[in-house]
Parts: C-alpha cells; structure tokens; sequence
C-alpha cells in the first residue's frame, strides 16, 4: 500500500496505553497496536460465535438467523452454549472489540495530539449498546432481557419491548432522543447544504468562504453558529441522541413499569392545575 | 455564577422527574420465546397492594340443601325457584352482604314488610342481575370457565359496582366548533391517560354484534380496507383500558409482531376475544333494557344505563379476585338447578 508523502509524518511511535512498543506499528495504512489486536480478536470469535449459533438454528437466511439470549429463569447466571450461552459469549466479545475499538482510537489520538473527541463519541454509542446488554438486564435482573442478535428478531424485540409499556412514545427521555436524532438530521443537512452551496459557485464565480456561509444564515434565520461551532452543535445533537436513547431504555422496566401515558400523572397533578 | 446555578436548576428539575418514576427491583415474567421480550413487567409493592384489595370475603357457613322449595314457600319468586329455602336464604344473607348498604341491608330491596313486593328499582334490578350472573357462568365458559362470577366479582360491597362506564362524548363545546376535540386528544384515564378517543366503549362493548375492532388489513397490501384512523385510535383505546383493567401490557396477549395473527399470540387473546362479546352480551341484553327501571340519578350524562367493560369484574388484576371461585361455595349462582 502507498502512503502519501505526508503521512509519514503522522505515524510517531510512543502515546500506547498498553503494550509498550510491541504492536506499535502499522500494516499498510491500518495501525496496529494493542487494542487492534485485541479488536480483531474479539470480532473474530463474535463473528464466529455468530456463525455457530446460525448453523445450530432452523435457517440460513440472512434475515432470519436469530441468536437469543437466555431465558429468564437464568437469571444473572451463565446459561448452556445452545440455550443462549452463544448470546453470553456474543456479548463479551462484543463489549471487548468496541471497548478495544475505543482505547485503539484514545491510542491513536495521542500519537496524533488531537482531542480526544473521537473515541469520547464512539463511548457514547458504546454505551447505549453496554445500556441495553449488561445495564438494563442487571437491573432487572436477567441477562435475558437483552435484544436478540438478529435482523428481523432484534426488530421484534423492540417492538415488544415497547408494548411493554403500552406506548413508548410518551417516555419521556424517547422523546428527547428522537427529537435529538431529527435535530441532528436536520442540523446535517442546513450544514451540507451551505457547504455544498458554497463550494460549487455559479459559473464564473469563485468558491464562497466562511463569510458567505454565516452571512446566508444570519439572512435566513437571524444566527450563524459558525464553521467550529457547528461541529460542535452536531457533536452535541447527535451524541444527546444516543445518550437519552440509552437513558429511556434503562428508565423502561426498572424505573417504570406500567403504560408511559400515565408517567405523565404528575403533569395532571400539577398544584397550579390540579 | 449564572451556570451553576442554571445547573442547580437542571438537577432540580431531574430529581422531580425521577419522584415520578418508580424504583428497582421490579418482577419480570417470560411469556414468549427468549429473546422475544413477551413479558410481565410488575412492581412487587404496587402489586401486592392491588393484590389485597381483590380478596374474597369469607364465605357463609354452608346449609342443608333439603327442604321445600323457597317458591312454593315465599311469594313472587321468579328466578330462584329452583333453591330450598335454607339456600334461597343464605343467598340472599350473602347478596346483602355484597351489594346492599350496611345501613339498609334486607331494606335496600325489599319494601317494609311485605318481602314478595317489587315496588323498589333496586329489586327488580337484582333479579335481572340474578339471571345475568347464572348465564354468564352457564353459557361464557369460555371466559369464565369454572371460576365463574358471583355479584361481588363486580360489586365488592359496594351497591353499585365502582367500575362502570357511561357514553362520553367529551365536554360539550356549546355552538362553537373551535376547540372541540371530538371526544379525544385529552387525557382520559379510560385510555390510560394517552391521548386516544376517551370513550372506546360505546361504540365497541356497546352494541351486540357488530364488530369494528379489528383494524389490521388481512393482505399484505390494504387493498379493500376501509377502517380509518378513527376507528384505529378506538380499537387502541379499548386495548389501552383492556390492559389498564387487567393490570397486564400488550404482550400478555399479543405478539405485537402482528397483532392480528392467531398463531403468534398467546391463549389468553381467546380468552379476551370470548370476553369481548361476552361483555357486549351483558350491557346489550341485561344492562340497556334496564334503562327505564333505574331512576335518572343512576343513568350517565346522556340518560344511558352504567355498562360494564374488563375493569369491572378484573379491577386491575388478571384474574378477578386472584382467581378465587366463589361459585363453588355459592352453586346456586353457577346456573339452574340441574334436575330442572
């Protein structure tokens, strides 16, 4: 593989977490290090898991394979491999190979002595996965409260799993995530407009700069957050998505257990109201 | 200065949320295939004191079922002719227990002395009540099957049942039509306080026979379906105050996968589906045609009679009264005699 001329600069030695020097090096473009290794040794045992739990199961189809977690009659307890023991060790492997993705990132960060935005964001989404897998069903007190691994079987789960609570989108903290997830979309396509606008200019104009863009904003919607600010915005919108995500999947079961509607008594019971 | 306490105020506003939230651990029950989240969820100390509120009272000692018939002994029996006296009277001890007002006992009934008088309403309504409960345990098996009911399955000491409904077509907006929300997106707890048509009853659990419930198209495309959002919005109320009845969540019956496939829900949606015409049965045949006997301060707002629906029989539990038979001390309220 190639490099280009300037990215020889770029791969220093030194800023690993663990393991010193001796995966601190790159194959072809990719970097190696520690937590690669650990990433790929990870996801090679899931995928296989993955793959073993298909081939005991009833289908091939890709949309079908469906490797559940245990019943609830296990509790917090270890379940048989067939009887969703290959979820268990699914699981592991997955918190280890995104939790090694994380710390790869952190790695490569220092070596590259930029913030640590990146990995910080990655954690966010990694913990409305550790959310659903290891938080809520220890609450509950149950591994088989996790979602099944499967296309359409994970899709039924969240199904159920909402009507659980007759109807999911009076809680509160889902109402926040998925206006957080709308506002994101939306953030990204003001942005990638303006963007796309101002670098493809009419012909015979140059490209348009920052000026143009804030001053298009400011004649729109009154405000420009400007170039820095709206990747900060789009930082904050998206990683507020995920976290009330996890937040109102935590709140459904252990905090809560009848219809989310009537979460809402305490508006109704409002003492200016009532 | 101004972010702390911007911050304070967040917190705040948090920790008043959360007082409006409930607390771990809770209970969990598995209906359906793991992973397929077809559970119970229940609070154990919401439970327990919705558990105690649907006891049974203790039966009446049992009597010696010889004697003569209490019709060929009393006056004016109609529907209890098949009963000894000895029996006819411990019905009718156990009955003032359950429905009549500690203060009027026997007299909530029956007028003065003269015991074989049908002056009062309320006499005329128990008899009608009386048939009513012997054909719902002989003829609804298949809701009630061997458990049955008995009055206080409904009235639980109480001379008229605390859950009935009456038609509610939503506050009256005088001529204008600005504000009218048709009977619908206000909190309404008979819909578990979701913004769904308030009065699913009426026009589902009102009528006998006709059937508007089911919604879901039976073809993959909706090619001959004319139900609306309307009608779809009152089947999910009525499913809202199935659940809040029952103290249960969709998937108790259902796998919500598809709602309307038998296979993939559980046995209890036929038990449910038996109850829905069940209770059509009872406010279509026992309840309205009493309309006329109860006097105006029984009826709703627009002069109908109280009917019944899930939560007055089940009054937040799956099965009323825990599941307690009390027909089986009370045989003579399980259907007629059999040597009739």
């Amino acid at each position: 593989m190639s490099m280009l001329s300037f990215e020889k600069k770029y791969r220093v030695r030194g800023g690993t977490l663990l393991g010193g020097d001796l995966f601190d090096f790159w194959i072809g473009p990719f970097y190696v290090g520690f937590f690669g290794v650990t990433t790929m040794f990870f996801a090679t045992l899931g995928t296989a898991l993955l793959v073993y739990g298909a081939s005991l199961g009833p289908t091939w189809n890709l949309w079908q394979i469906n490797i559940a977690p245990p019943d609830l009659s296990y509790g917090l307890g270890f379940a048989p491999l067939k009887s969703g023991g290959i979820w268990q060790l699914v699981t592991i492997c997955a918190l280890g190979s995104f939790v090694s993705w994380a710390l790869r990132e952190f790695e490569i960060c220092r070596k590259l002595g930029i913030g640590y935005h990146v990995p910080y964001a990655f954690a966010v989404a990694i913990f409305a996965y550790v959310s659903l897998v290891v938080i809520r069903p220890a609450l509950l007190g149950a591994w088989g409260h996790g979602f099944p691994y499967g296309i359409l079987s994970h899709l039924d789960w969240v199904s159920n799993t909402g009507y659980q609570y007759l109807h999911f989108h009076y809680n509160p903290a889902h109402m926040l995530a998925v206006t957080f997830f709308f506002t994101t979309t939306l953030a990204l396509a003001l942005h990638g407009a303006v963007i796309l606008s101002a670098t493809n200019p009419g012909k015979g104009e140059t490209v348009k700069r920052a000026e143009h863009e804030n001053t298009f904003f400011r004649d729109t919607i009154g405000y420009s957050i400007g170039t820095l600010g709206v990747h900060r915005l789009g930082l904050f919108l998206a990683l507020s998505a995920g976290f009330w995500s996890a937040i109102c999947i935590i709140i459904s079961g252990p905090f809560w257990t009848r219809g989310w509607p009537e979460w809402w008594r305490w508006w109704l019971d409002l003492p200016i109201w009532r | 200065m101004k972010a702390k306490a911007n911050a304070l105020a967040c917190c705040g506003a948090l920790g008043f949320l959360l007082t409006a939230c409930e607390r771990p651990p809770v209970d969990t029950t598995q209906i359906g295939y793991r992973g397929l989240a077809m559970e119970q969820v229940t609070n154990p100390r919401i439970y327990a004191q919705i558990q105690a509120v649907n006891q049974p009272p203790e039966p009446l000692p049992p009597v010696e079922a010889a004697g003569p018939l209490a019709k060929d002994v009393y006056k004016n029996v109609q529907v209890l002719d098949d009963l000894t006296v000895p029996e006819f009277t411990r019905l009718m001890l156990a009955i003032t227990q359950w429905v009549a007002p500690p203060d009027r006992s026997c007299a909530y009934c029956h007028e003065g002395a003269d015991l074989a008088s049908d002056a009062l309403y309320t006499k005329v309504v128990s008899r009608r009540m009386i048939q009513m409960t012997r054909h719902i345990n002989s003829d609804w098996k298949p809701h009630v099957a061997d458990t049955g009911v008995t009055c206080f399955t409904c009235h639980r000491g109480n001379a008229v049942p605390a859950n009935l409904w009456f038609a509610d077509s939503g506050p009256v907006m005088e001529s204008r039509f600005l504000g009218n929300r048709a009977a619908q997106n206000a909190p309404a707890d008979s819909v578990g306080l979701a913004s769904l048509p308030n009065d699913p009853n009426t026009p589902l659990l009102g009528e006998p026979s006709q059937d508007y419930i089911r919604v879901v198209s039976k073809t993959a495309l909706p090619v001959d379906n004319r139900k609306s959002i309307k009608q779809t919005e009152l089947t999910y109320g009525l499913m809202m105050d199935i659940s809040q009845s029952l103290g249960v969540n969709c998937t108790y019956c259902h796998n919500s996968r598809s709602f309307a496939e038998w296979d993939g829900s559980t046995p209890k949606r036929a038990v449910a589906w038996h109850a829905l015409r069940m209770v059509r049965d009872v406010n279509a045949n026992y309840l309205t045609p009493l309309t006329q006997t109860f006097p105006r301060e029984r009826l709703g707002p627009h002069g109908d009679v109280g009917k019944v629906n899930c939560a007055t029989c089940h009054q937040g539990v799956p099965k009323p009264l825990n599941g307690v038979s009390m027909v089986h001390d009370y045989p003579a309220l399980a259907g007629r005699a059999k040597a009739q």
